[in-house]
């Protein structure tokens, strides 16, 4: 029982931390219909980021904010210098020169960092496990993990509904034209939302650096995830991006951590174990691909596309 | 009609005979590293023209053509492991292993348009990627060894080095002349007009899902055919190859070699990797070149090598 | 009017979120016949045809076509049946020539496309019916440039001849005028008179000349309900559409 709420919440943070990624990504997709494969990268250099600023002011949070506006920044650069370049280019055009730009982001930080890792350590009020309920005791840091990646999903709520900004996000989603004859600025709206994905990238990859090594192609493997989330949520809507980061989150966790028992009741020890390790993983694709026979808009997908 | 002599058909022309007469230079040479290298690159060629078949003439932006490399290889692999090393067995059931499995994911990820699409075949076969790197058995994450390359009756020896770059180069022909035949059949024209116009073929009375669905079908059976080549010139296989930079690279190849052209594949194969050799031998940091490279590619010379030859032709004409 | 209906639409009904594009729409085209169909902008022409061809589903309603429920057929069975339609917005394979436009309509309604070897740019079952159609649209002597290179005017009349392509039983055109010069316009109607009687044909159309010159009936819609329906003679002295319609469009159009 420990276990399954440990796991529960493990699949809640994972979930959490899958939001602040799918949510940029969907965001970028929806706004300027740009299909960005480097949103990885922006992980990656977080992830990095925090690491080195924070083994220089010695201060784990001040690193992470730091970190946090150093990606901003790499992100606004980026959308400057070549992003604005290849928005209403075909899909092709947007997958090559993405596709570029993580070539030269991992081996950026191959030059500058290293191959080896990095690790990131924490400080000890965040190291300690707290007790959650009689008995039960959890990691400090992936429930402070928890309460801000909650935070964040709060004020993107804010934002995107209460806000100028939002309404001009919102109507963009849905009718990018419209945005255009509102008068608004609309090169800067694309670099700041742009360098939003990237911050909530960036936010993503620095919070899960003291939990997994800090290395180069790790955000390759987590966007796919945030992929998979935007299909299963629906091409520009933050809301779908929340279900569906909760529910791969959820599955993939809980999936690895039980399925391998019950596939075990089922079948024989040998080929549970043969087999379990990669019907594991297989587990949020099957998802995705009964969401694609249900709803091959996704489950929550915006406007009229 | 394009004229019979220009820039396109030189490169073309100048481009087979080489490959066709490698063998005799490296032979004369002794520099059997060259011959590995373009044995790769043939077999690399096979499934850029595999792709072209969907992506550029059937407009699909399949993001996980890699996959089937993986399949074409890891049936080789897994029947050699498990004793099987018999090439008419092993050939037919990679082709028919790729075959099922791009009947199960085009028939899921053709539901979809644009950008779902691209990211539906990327997930997919990343799932692929993540199966086999879990099947503990054949290896899982550190591959599979093969001991003996697939064995056909005398007088065919896919280890004798030359022999198997024949054998490759034959069967990249042979898959450029079926493209070429499909593309220009019934089925060709119906695939190229869905690419067109999806909307306006349905309109028109085709059931466009269905045609590309075989069209994705035959680019993944090809494919597979790729990565059972693969398998034996590496004697290896391994859940890397169709990593899902790898489809990243065969899409480079066909966008750099120019799309919905019967050899675009092969040139911009040989360029691709002849360039990655190149860079590395100049770099151990190569790929801060060649990402920003492609970056200028993709900004300024749209169209890759082709829409440069393309230009310079009219240029010469005009 | 003439013979029996060959299409008949009853009780259809679309809606896009609060907005009513279609509401509780019955129609009754008869075979051979000229059926306009026209309305102020907003009244749900397009989504009527959009319904007709299958591109969109009714919420409800029925769609028959010469006798057979087409109501949930795909847009591509419809067209099989002999039900064709051209685009409002030019909607051709921009990058193919001409020929290859018409020759892929033709192929359309040649049997299955599942044949991969012979080369269909040289199979005389596809190309000449289309030089044919090419003729009699007048656009033979563009028939190997690609479709990209033609004007707006012949735009619409490579539209128009790729629909004939697959000899129809009933066309459906929206706005065959739009966007056409006065001349390309009575190119377009000596056209249109040209197949009138030779295929039944729903005309969606917002240039009232062509349309009172051309249609045997015609049906008005505002707010995607039939306010009336009848001849050229009799739309002219409805009072209903005078108010609703044609009095608003006078300025407009005289």
């Amino acid at each position: 029982m420990t276990l399954f709420i440990e796991q529960c919440l493990n699949g809640l943070q994972f979930g959490l931390l899958l939001f602040l990624l799918a949510a940029g990504l969907t965001l970028v997709f929806g706004i300027m219909d740009l299909v960005n494969l480097a949103h990885g990268s922006l992980y990656m250099i977080g992830a990095y980021f925090a690491a080195t600023f924070a083994a220089w002011t010695g201060s784990f949070v001040l690193g992470a904010i730091l970190a946090l506006l150093a990606t901003l920044l790499v992100g606004m650069v980026v959308e400057v210098v070549v992003m604005r370049r290849i928005y209403g280019r075909d899909h092709l055009d947007h997958v090559l020169a993405t596709f570029g730009l993580i070539l030269f982001f991992d081996e950026a930080v191959r030059l500058i960092w290293g191959p080896a890792g990095l690790s990131l350590s924490l400080p000890p009020w965040l190291s300690a496990p707290v007790q959650i309920l009689p008995g039960v005791n959890y990691s400090a840091y992936r429930l402070a993990v928890i309460v801000v990646t909650l935070a964040v999903a709060g004020f993107l709520y804010v934002l995107v509904m209460r806000t100028r900004i939002g309404m001009l996000i919102r109507a963009g989603a849905s009718n990018r034209e419209m945005v255009g004859a509102l008068g608004v600025n609309i090169k800067l709206l694309y670099t700041l939302v742009f360098g939003l994905g990237a911050a909530l990238a960036g936010l993503a990859g620095l919070m899960q650096a003291p939990i997994l090594t800090v290395q180069i192609g790790m955000g390759e493997n987590i966007v796919i995830l945030a992929f998979v989330i935007t299909v299963i949520g629906g091409i520009g809507s933050i809301r779908g991006a929340l279900v569906a980061a909760l529910l791969v989150g959820f599955i993939d966790t809980l999936g690895r951590a039980f399925f391998p028992d019950i596939l075990r009741m089922l079948l024989s020890k040998e080929a549970a174990a043969t087999l379990a390790p990669a019907l594991s993983s297989m587990l949020i694709y099957l998802l995705m691909a009964v969401v694609l026979v249900v709803k091959p808009e996704g489950l929550f997908s915006a406007g009229n596309k | 009609m394009r004229p019979a002599l220009n820039f396109r058909t030189i490169v073309t022309v100048v481009l087979i005979a080489a490959l066709v007469l490698l063998p005799l230079y490296t032979g004369l040479s002794g520099n059997r590293f060259l011959l590995t290298l373009f044995t790769r690159i043939v077999i690399m060629a096979l499934a850029a023209v595999s792709l072209n078949l969907m992506l550029g003439y059937g407009g699909m932006m399949s993001f996980g053509h890699a996959a089937y490399l993986g399949i074409g290889g890891y049936a080789v692999g897994i029947l050699a492991h498990e004793g099987v090393l018999n090439g008419f067995v092993q050939w037919p059931v990679a082709l028919a292993a790729s075959a099922l499995f791009a009947l199960v994911i085009g028939a899921l990820s053709l539901r979809t348009r644009g950008v779902y699409f691209i990211m539906i075949t990327l997930a997919f076969a990343q799932m692929t990627y993540y199966t086999f790197a879990g099947l503990a058995r054949y290896g899982g994450d550190d591959g599979l060894t093969i001991y003996k390359r697939s064995q056909f009756v005398a007088p065919i020896d896919l280890s004798n080095k030359t022999q198997f770059y024949y054998i490759c180069l034959a069967l990249l022909f042979g898959a450029i002349y079926l493209v070429w035949r499909l593309t220009n059949s019934r089925f060709g024209m119906a695939i190229q007009g869905a690419r067109s116009n999806d909307i306006r073929m349905r309109a028109i009375g085709f059931p466009t899902y269905r045609y590309r669905l075989v069209c994705f079908v035959i680019a993944g059976t090809l494919c597979g055919l790729a990565g059972a080549l693969l398998a034996n010139q590496n004697d290896f296989v391994s859940p890397s190859i169709m990593y899902w930079t790898r489809s990243g690279d065969l899409i480079i190849m066909v966008v750099l070699g120019g799309m919905a052209t019967p050899f675009g594949p092969v040139i911009g194969a040989v360029a691709l990797l002849v360039l990655e050799e190149a860079l590395s031998g100049i770099t151990e940091y190569w790929q801060i070149i060649l990402g920003p490279l492609l970056l200028l590619v993709v900004l300024f010379a749209r169209g890759g090598i082709d829409g440069l030859l393309a230009r310079a032709d009219s240029k010469v004409r005009s | 009017m003439s013979g029996p209906a060959i299409l008949q639409v009853e009780n259809l009904a679309k809606r896009f979120g609060g907005i009513v594009a279609t509401d509780d729409l019955s129609l009754e085209i008869a075979a051979g016949e000229l059926h306009a169909v026209i309305g102020p902008n907003g009244a749900g022409k397009t989504t009527l045809i959009a319904q007709l061809s299958g591109q969109l589903t009714p919420d409800s309603g029925r769609i028959h076509f010469s006798g057979a429920d087409i109501t949930t057929l795909p847009m591509y069975r419809r067209s099989r049946l002999g039900l064709a339609r051209s685009f409002q917005i030019t909607s051709l394979f921009l990058d193919l020539s001409v020929l290859d436009n018409v020759a892929l309509a033709v192929q359309a309604h040649a049997g299955h496309s599942f044949r991969f070897w012979r080369d269909a740019r040289r199979e005389p079952a596809l190309r000449d019916p289309a030089r044919a159609v090419l003729v009699r649209a007048g656009l033979s002597e563009r028939a190997d440039q690609p479709a990209s290179a033609l004007s707006h005017g012949e735009h619409r009349q490579l539209e128009l001849a790729m629909a004939l392509a697959s000899a129809p039983r009933m066309l459906l055109l929206d706005e065959p005028m739009a966007g056409l010069g006065p001349e390309e316009s009575s190119a377009m109607v000596t056209m249109l008179r040209a197949l009138k009687g030779k295929v039944t044909i729903l005309l969606v159309e917002h240039d009232m000349e062509a349309v009172f010159a051309l249609a045997d009936r015609i049906t008005v819609l505002v707010y995607g309900r039939v306010i009336a329906s009848g001849t050229p003679d009799d739309i002219r002295a409805n009072a209903a559409v005078r108010e609703a319609y044609l009095g608003e469009s006078e300025g407009a159009h005289v």
